[in-house]
């Protein structure tokens, strides 16, 4: 050996047990569902998980009784301070379990386990954590002196971080003294049904926690349920605005959190390898299957050349593939379907005339795999510009001015995130002024805390998840 | 004729768009009564292309209004207080002619309308500070979460209470750095025209508030289905299927929609108005040497 | 203000935090089994074994020649290290003891660690090292000099002392535990770049914290940076506090993906340690029986 080839160090699957068959998870029990099952597979290999349940309207139907049931019975009634304890304890059970959950979130996702591992599944139970300590002062978090919680929360949630979304989703809706029925995405079902079993070891009272599985038909019948006080997704724009015209006229709350462009600007004063690393992160983390993913890059012209010279460098190191692999930096694209649009997207980049670079890498033969790719010579007219790929694919386009920078970065429908990377204090708080997002990162990025809200402007939905803030969408206020 | 012989002036009641008072482009009217039934004047019939006009110039002033500073906000709402306190007595006659019932209780509302603009003046250098707070992220961050205006709110204001209502609607949107489309309550549109004068006398930029006057069920699918519209309040809506279907049509473009269930403008508002036209900003910085 | 200190002022940033996770997610990386192996001996073979000391005699220098020239006595297929690194008045005694073995031996010098001492005194410091076979000079900065905005005093003492070194490799002690940013480290290693340096050193062992993995990752970015730049290829040394081969295998993780396999050479990389040595040893042995090693199975100098 002449160079330093990391020999493959997988970790193991067997702290995982996973089972053939999994049924809805509907009153604090594992049952049945009515429809058809339905494959989970690794994206990885293309092996099948498991089959699991698609809840039919019938099963929804027994969810949310069981879940109203609950409500008024037992979770309503109930004690801030005593629902509090019922999250401490989760949030615990996921830390003594977090090796089992990180090993099975990256067999159905694809992301690589350091992620799941390092980041996923702590910040799952910090989340609980800190919305179980909520739970007892809600009367503190500026909503008046006793806010109330709204009953029953329908909750759709997406497949690029399926329990971190569910974390965020079930933990405030929890603490505030909701109940919920929630689904999975099709093809990242299995962290949540694990999640089911930590829920029946936590002892959490029947139908407080209700996870129904299925496709997009599944997820419709539950957010038009009739007896379902609040609606909250995750996903795509295109699905949001097909919810939000669902429960129009309802009175259902609904809360949204969709797409992103974001754009990610570079001014000729940044540090410069850390802005090389958080544009790296910045698209290629998850895959790029990251709403508030940094896809549109913007680079101050003057050091454009350099710059993408140091991002194909820093690209060359990366390491695709075995997301069990310790050492692996980009893994799986999470499904054949999801694989085609991103090819489909890089494609019209070419055709549209942007200049693609890929970074050298081997993919394996079997599974979903897309490579790193950089498209430069784009402009705010391409459609790799304007449209969520939602994969490892990064467009880079160029700026003059701190100007046209605000006015390229604000010019989408989107506003979920944006980054800024410069050593200059005040050009910062000018930007993050000006800049039309929910969440502002200067000089770092895809970072996520439970205390810090996270949300959209614009098309990139309504309402915040985590933070103080992100109680308002579980209360009647 | 009055008392003293003398042939009385009398108001052409317009819309108010981009500060100015221009008539409908459709060059419509519809007759206004009040509440014994009189004819109280002729009032414009706003279009659809009133109702785009209007978002355009709601549009143009809304970057430099919600970069203007707080206090300069809350020094302008306080200044549409002093304008409504001179025209107290004009402001009682007109809600009287509109809504009947007596002096005193027309009086009432102007005085609460007066005091409900002091009450979000107030509010202008607050709402940051009570809506936004720093969080202890576990890192080396500065965070900080504030909120910022929406941008460009769609009004249906109050069927009735068309002084009150309307600027309980009206002031929570534009204190923190909002413009607003307002349609006013159909049948009594003339004291938000009015509005529109004091308004125009109160040191706003123009456009920050915008009001149009015709037939709801005519406008508000155009200002519900607008792309450059960010915000829709259907308070004025009281018709369910026209809510069900303003509110679908908001959600081509995911506007953030405002359906309260009814309303007392007399009390004391809740920040839910506040909360519903501000987006929460979270600016993360590392914090190292 | 100078051309060098305009020059220096326009290196670009190094954000604290960024800087330390991008380290921090390269330790990791999960070295096994082949790579392990690789990584090992590459690493014995970057050790400048080190000895420091007031108390050091002839005799523990001899003992320390040995086992650098030889690590693991029994095992032929084991390497030696890099060098040996003493104090200039220990030169002769370990110009002896290497002779013929390929060994390299560096001598501290300059009045380390603290430099602060004549130009002359420096100056004679180096020449009387080198006369006495030293073929690597580890000199110390002026830190004082540096942290006071006198980078041309700085520059113009390595400049001098590298002509002193005459054919010697010279190695540029940062001592970055002084240093207080990772924007002066940045900026120190482009002065000591620009004024000759063959190695950049992290510190002199004496000051606490001594090498850690983020500062060794900023000097990799410079000289990867320079040699971009100027063609020239330089060195660099992390030095104290490299105790265990898990320490080792993450500052070559480091190496390897920040500033490229050109560097993973001892010509290019060292550690500068002296226990390290032994956890190495322990762990290679461990590779090739099978099980967990101990210290009475590896010698003591």
């Amino acid at each position: 050996m002449t160079m330093f080839e990391y020999a493959p160090a997988p970790e193991s699957r067997d702290v995982v047990d996973i089972k053939p068959s999994y049924g809805l998870f509907i009153d604090g029990k594992f049952v049945d569902g009515k429809g058809e099952a339905f494959k989970t597979v690794n994206p990885a290999t293309e092996e099948t998980l498991a089959e699991v349940a698609a809840a039919t309207s019938e099963d929804v139907d027994a969810a949310v009784a069981a879940a109203r049931r609950a409500y008024e019975k037992v979770w309503g009634p109930m004690p801030g301070s005593e629902r509090a304890k019922y999250l401490f304890r989760i949030a615990r059970i996921i830390q003594e379990r977090g090796r089992e959950l990180a090993v099975l979130e990256s067999l159905d996702n694809g992301k690589p386990i350091k992620e799941s591992r390092d980041v996923d599944i702590p910040l799952v139970a910090a989340h609980f954590f800190y919305y179980a300590g909520w739970a007892d002062k809600l009367g503190h978090a500026g909503f008046g002196a006793d806010p109330k919680a709204l009953g029953v929360a329908g909750q759709v949630i997406p497949w690029n971080f399926p329990l971190l979304m569910l974390a965020w989703k079930i933990a405030p809706a929890l603490a505030c003294g909701n109940t919920v029925v929630l689904k999975p995405a099709e093809t990242t079902p299995l962290t949540a049904l694990l999640f089911a079993e930590i829920c029946q070891q936590a002892e959490l009272p029947a139908g407080v926690v209700n996870i129904v599985t299925g496709a997009g038909a599944t997820g419709a019948t539950l957010v038009e349920h009739p007896d379902v006080n609040k609606v909250a997704f995750t996903g795509s724009t295109e699905v949001g605005r097909r919810i939000a015209r669902a429960v129009a006229g309802t009175r259902k709350k609904l809360t949204l959190e969709l797409g992103g462009k974001a754009a990610n600007i570079v001014f000729d004063d940044a540090a410069i390898d850390q802005a090389v690393e958080g544009t790296v992160n910045g698209i290629f983390f998850n895959q790029g299957h990251v709403c508030c993913a940094g896809s549109r890059l913007l680079l101050q012209e003057s050091i454009a050349e350099e710059f993408l010279a140091r991002l194909r460098r820093r690209m060359g190191t990366l390491r695709v593939g075995d997301p069990l692999d310790k050492n692996t930096d980009v893994g799986a694209i999470n499904s054949a379907e999801q694989l085609e649009r991103i090819r489909a997207l890089s494609q019209i980049g070419e055709a549209e005339g942007a200049e693609r670079y890929t970074a050298p890498c081997v993919l394996p033969e079997r599974g979903f795999w897309f490579a790193p790719t950089v498209f430069t010579g784009v402009s705010q007219s391409h459609r790799i510009a304007r449209e969520e790929i939602f994969g490892p694919v990064l467009s880079v386009l160029t700026f003059r001015t701190p100007d046209e920078a605000v006015a390229k970065a604000n010019n989408t429908p989107y506003g979920l995130s944006a980054g800024v990377w410069t050593e200059k204090g005040s050009r910062i708080l000018w930007l993050a002024d000006r800049l039309r997002a929910g969440v502002v990162w200067a000089n770092t990025f895809n970072k996520f805390d439970p205390t810090s809200p996270f949300g959209g402007y614009k098309e990139s939905g309504y309402g915040r998840e985590g933070g103080r803030q992100g109680l308002e969408a579980y209360l009647d206020v | 004729m009055s008392e003293t012989g003398r042939i009385a002036v009398r108001k052409t009641y317009k819309l108010y768009v981009g500060g100015k008072f221009p008539r409908s482009e459709s060059g419509r009217s519809y007759l206004v009564t009040g509440a014994d039934g009189t004819v109280l004047a002729n009032a414009s019939r706003s279009s659809r292309k009133d109702v785009r006009d209007a978002v355009v110039a709601a549009r143009a002033a809304q970057k430099g209004w919600a970069t203007a500073t707080a206090y300069l906000r809350g020094q302008i709402l306080y200044r549409a207080a002093e304008m409504m306190e001179g025209r107290r007595a004009q402001f009682a006659e007109e809600l009287r002619a509109a809504e009947g019932g007596s002096r005193k209780q027309a009086e009432a509302r102007v005085d609460a309308t007066i005091d409900r603009w002091v009450w979000y003046a107030g509010w202008a250098d607050k709402v940051p500070q009570v809506l936004g707070n720093g969080n202890p992220v576990a890192g080396p961050y500065f965070n900080l979460s504030s909120p910022e205006p929406t941008g460009v709110v769609g009004v249906i204001a109050p069927q009735h209470a068309p002084l009150l209502g309307l600027v309980s609607a009206i002031a929570p949107a534009i204190v923190t750095g909002n413009t607003v489309v307002v349609i006013a309550s159909e049948k009594m549109p003339l004291p938000a025209v009015t509005l529109g004068e004091v308004l125009a006398t109160s040191d706003f930029p123009g456009g920050v508030v915008n009001i149009l006057t015709g037939h709801t069920g005519e406008m508000a699918p155009h200002l519900a289905s607008h792309a450059d519209v960010n915000g829709l309040d259907l308070t004025g809506v009281d018709d369910p299927e026209l809510a069900r279907t303003l509110e679908a049509a908001a959600a081509d473009n995911l506007k953030r929609v405002l359906r309260p269930a009814a309303e007392d403008f007399l009390a004391e508002p809740t920040l839910k108005r506040l909360r519903t036209w501000t987006e929460t900003k979270t600016v993360w910085h590392p914090a190292g040497v | 203000m100078t051309e060098l200190s305009t020059l220096l002022a326009g290196l670009p940033g190094v954000d604290q935090v960024g800087a330390e996770q991008r380290a921090a997610s390269l330790a990791t990386r999960s070295i096994k089994t082949s790579a392990k192996a690789w990584a090992i001996d590459l690493s014995i073979r970057m050790v400048d074994l080190t000895t420091l000391e007031g108390a050091d005699t002839p005799g523990k220098v001899r003992t320390l020649c040995a086992k650098a020239i030889r690590p693991e006595p029994s095992d032929p297929t084991c390497p030696s290290t890099a060098a040996i690194c003493v104090y200039p008045s220990m030169v002769p005694v370990a110009a002896a003891a290497l002779k013929g073995s390929g060994v390299h031996l560096a001598s501290v010098a300059t009045a380390f660690p603290s430099g602060q001492a004549p130009l002359q005194v420096k100056l004679d410091d180096t020449r009387a090292a080198v006369e006495a076979g030293a073929d690597e000079i580890d000199m110390v900065i002026s830190r004082g000099a540096f942290l006071a905005g006198d980078y041309q005093h700085v520059f113009d003492e390595i400049v001098a002392i590298k002509e002193a070194c005459g054919k010697a490799h010279l190695k540029v002690i940062l001592e970055t535990g002084e240093l207080g940013t990772y924007d002066n480290v940045r900026k120190a290693s482009w002065l000591a770049m620009r004024a000759g340096a063959d190695f950049i050193k992290t510190s002199t062992g004496k000051v606490a914290p001594a090498a850690t993995l983020p500062v060794t990752m900023i000097m990799l970015e410079a000289v990867r940076d320079f040699r971009e730049l100027t063609g020239r290829q330089v060195g660099v040394k992390p030095a104290g506090g490299i105790k265990t081969t898990k320490d080792a295998m993450k500052y070559l993780v480091v190496v390897n993906e920040v500033a490229g396999p050109d560097w993973l050479d001892p010509d290019w990389f060292r550690f500068g340690a002296s226990s390290l040595l032994n956890d190495l040893l322990m762990q290679r042995q461990k590779l090739a029986t099978g099980h967990y090693s101990g210290p009475d199975y590896v010698t003591v100098d």
